[in-house]
């Protein structure tokens, strides 16, 4: 079912069926020497690193940068427009925007970075297992991954938070679990290409036992789709730790997140359109980011795939 | 071929028997004492706490209530909604045609605009209208669908109040009014299949364009518009058309968002709704029959990807 890999993957055209392309990739051992170079030359690459390394660096410095109180209300001071002391305007309680959407990356930053590394160690492992050890290994870890795939991702994403109830470490958890079979399909298409080969075959000659192999011989060599793919997961877990903080499933109030500042926005627009657009844009901003990054990356390690 | 679709059905039978699974264990993940989070803290009197749990079925032992609510569901009943006391089924079959219009008329839109768009982009490559394009394109895959929503309706439905911001009107009643109803929420939804399918057919294009078979019509003095138009295209779109069951797919992904946006009463907004009221088994019923429909949808567009590509049916 390489098709549901692509729905849920606004990245977009050239992104189609990545295990198949990653299966080119396998074994394929390429110098860093040769990859940093030819990422250094890619306009966009550069640019888009350095607008999410000024996200991230405001993500991290978030409480020492707010120029106001995120949490200081004014009822004097409610919806208005950007002024001198509100460089972006105030919320419906009167709470500065500029600090309030400052604080608000933290969240986005940190769901996004914890649950693609969960779901990039996870999804690697069962991938890697399921094509190393093959039989009931293989039907177990790629059903289970099918399995996952057969939901709309937002749609899983609701169901799971409907029941188990909105909170930082369920929203982690959920889009964890709904990326992680996006790296486990890389890893294994990636692993039964590697396995064939004979340094692996050398190095089970030489004694190295299972996890050895797997860890030395068989993951450097899946390393470039991984990294493409991290790149990627980083937007959609933003784009999806929005749209459930927007439907109320998210972030849980009054904690600032880009994506219930929307939502609460959605209800004042007639008063003040300045309050959606920031946090609109900020959202927008890093996504294309993560975008514009992934297909870069993607250009600069696997030029065949360079339209 | 046959065998390939026999095949692909029963797993897509035996994916959606999964699913009804995991829906029907769903009420038993809730923390603590369903009945009591489906009461509130304050209605809980020993009566209403015994009627939920008969309603629920929950008194009987977890494997005779799996049994009973697969078989109910497999007869197309879903049981009643908690707050209406309605039979879900019914609010299903009224709520779903609104749903798939959403959906079907947003691809449409998006294949209407998304093609050609990606077809000047290709046939200009590297030059301005390729680049202004493109860019467009990329800042619609990275707009989530619904601050794109959202700036609709600030922008058209009330600042400049061209549209209705919101709502719904039967069909039946004003035909009229229920297009313009349709247009803002299609738009928002179509956003980002259109760039999709605008990057796909682009980069499809220019693979074919650079084919010996499109050079050899150019070198035989074939019109520009006839290589591009007659030759050329028609290839391109294989791939491209082959990918538009997956576009259905993710656009009922995002009516989730899109219909409480623009308050339309479709599926999502039931679902959305009975997650509010802690309305268990709507939820059950809406996540079943949406994962039911994608799961179908993805086994169209396999079908399709076997019949254009046959090595997949032999793979």
């Amino acid at each position: 079912m390489a098709s549901a890999d692509v729905s849920t993957r606004p990245g977009g055209a050239a992104a189609i069926g990545p295990s198949s392309a990653m299966a080119r990739h396998a074994g394929e051992s390429r110098s860093s020497s040769l990859i940093w170079p030819r990422l250094w030359h890619n306009p966009r690459v550069v640019a888009s690193s350095l607008v999410l390394l000024i996200i991230v660096a405001v993500a991290v410095f978030a409480p020492w940068l707010t120029p106001q109180d995120p949490m200081q209300m004014d009822s004097s001071a409610r919806l208005q427009g950007p002024s001198a002391e509100h460089r972006l305007g105030t919320d419906e309680y009167g709470r500065d925007l500029l600090s309030r959407i400052i604080l608000g990356s933290r969240t986005s930053i940190v769901v996004a970075v914890l649950s693609v590394a969960a779901a990039t160690v996870v999804g690697t492992i069962f991938g890697l297992v399921g094509s190393y050890f093959g039989g009931i290994w293989e039907v177990a870890t790629m059903r289970s991954v099918d399995v996952l795939l057969t939901f709309p991702p937002i749609l899983l994403a609701i169901a799971v938070v409907a029941f188990v109830g909105p909170s930082l470490p369920n929203l982690i958890g959920v889009i964890a679990l709904l990326y992680m079979p996006r790296f486990a399909r890389i890893a294994h298409g990636a692993g039964l290409q590697v396995k064939q080969r004979e340094f692996v075959e050398a190095a089970r000659v030489l004694g190295a036992g299972t996890p050895r192999i797997l860890w030395l011989a068989v993951l450097p060599n899946i390393l470039a789709p991984i990294f493409v793919q991290i790149s990627l997961s980083l937007g959609f877990a933003i784009l999806l730790e929005s749209g459930l903080s927007f439907l109320g499933l998210g972030t849980p109030p009054p904690e600032p997140s880009w994506g219930n500042m929307v939502g609460v926005a959605r209800g004042y627009m007639r008063q003040s359109g300045w309050f959606v657009l920031w946090p609109s844009l900020a959202i927008s901003l890093t996504i294309l980011c993560f975008n514009t990054l992934g297909d870069g990356l993607r250009d600069s390690l696997d030029p065949r795939l360079k339209q | 071929m046959v065998a390939y679709t026999i095949r692909r059905l029963l797993q897509a039978f035996a994916l959606i028997f999964v699913v009804a699974t995991l829906v029907a264990l769903f009420i038993h993940a809730i923390p603590g004492d369903p009945v009591y989070v489906i009461l509130g803290e304050n209605n809980v009197t020993p009566e209403r706490v015994a009627a939920v749990r008969r309603d629920l079925g929950l008194d009987r032992p977890v494997p005779v209530q799996y049994a009973e609510w697969i078989g109910a569901v497999a007869r197309g009943d879903f049981g009643k909604s908690l707050i209406s006391g309605r039979p879900i089924a019914g609010d299903l079959a009224l709520r779903l045609p609104r749903t798939l219009e959403l959906v079907l008329v947003s691809t449409l839109l998006s294949v209407l605009v998304g093609v050609p768009l990606g077809v000047v982009a290709a046939t200009n490559r590297n030059r301005l209208p390729d680049l202004a394009v493109s860019t467009l394109t990329l800042i619609g895959v990275s707009a989530p669908v619904f601050v794109v929503g959202t700036l609709l309706v600030l922008v058209i439905g009330v600042q400049w109040g061209i549209l209705p911001a919101a709502g719904y009107v039967p069909f039946r009643e004003n035909p009229i009014e229920h297009i313009q109803h349709l247009i803002l929420p299609c738009v928002a939804l179509a956003t980002l299949e259109t760039a999709i399918l605008q990057r796909m057919t682009r980069s499809s294009m220019l693979e074919v364009l650079a084919e010996d078979y499109v050079r050899t019509a150019r070198a035989k003095g074939l019109a520009g518009r006839v290589v591009v138009y007659g030759h050329a295209l028609r290839n391109a779109l294989i791939p491209v058309l082959t990918i538009i069951g997956v576009q259905i797919g993710s656009a009922l992904g995002g009516t989730v968002l899109v219909e409480l946006i623009f308050n339309w009463p479709g599926l999502s907004s039931y679902l959305v709704t009975g997650i509010n009221q802690r309305d268990y088994p709507v939820v059950q019923a809406v996540v079943l029959l949406i994962a039911a429909l994608f799961i179908l949808l993805n086994l169209l567009t396999d079908l399709c990807y076997a019949v254009v590509d046959p090595r997949i049916r032999y793979g």
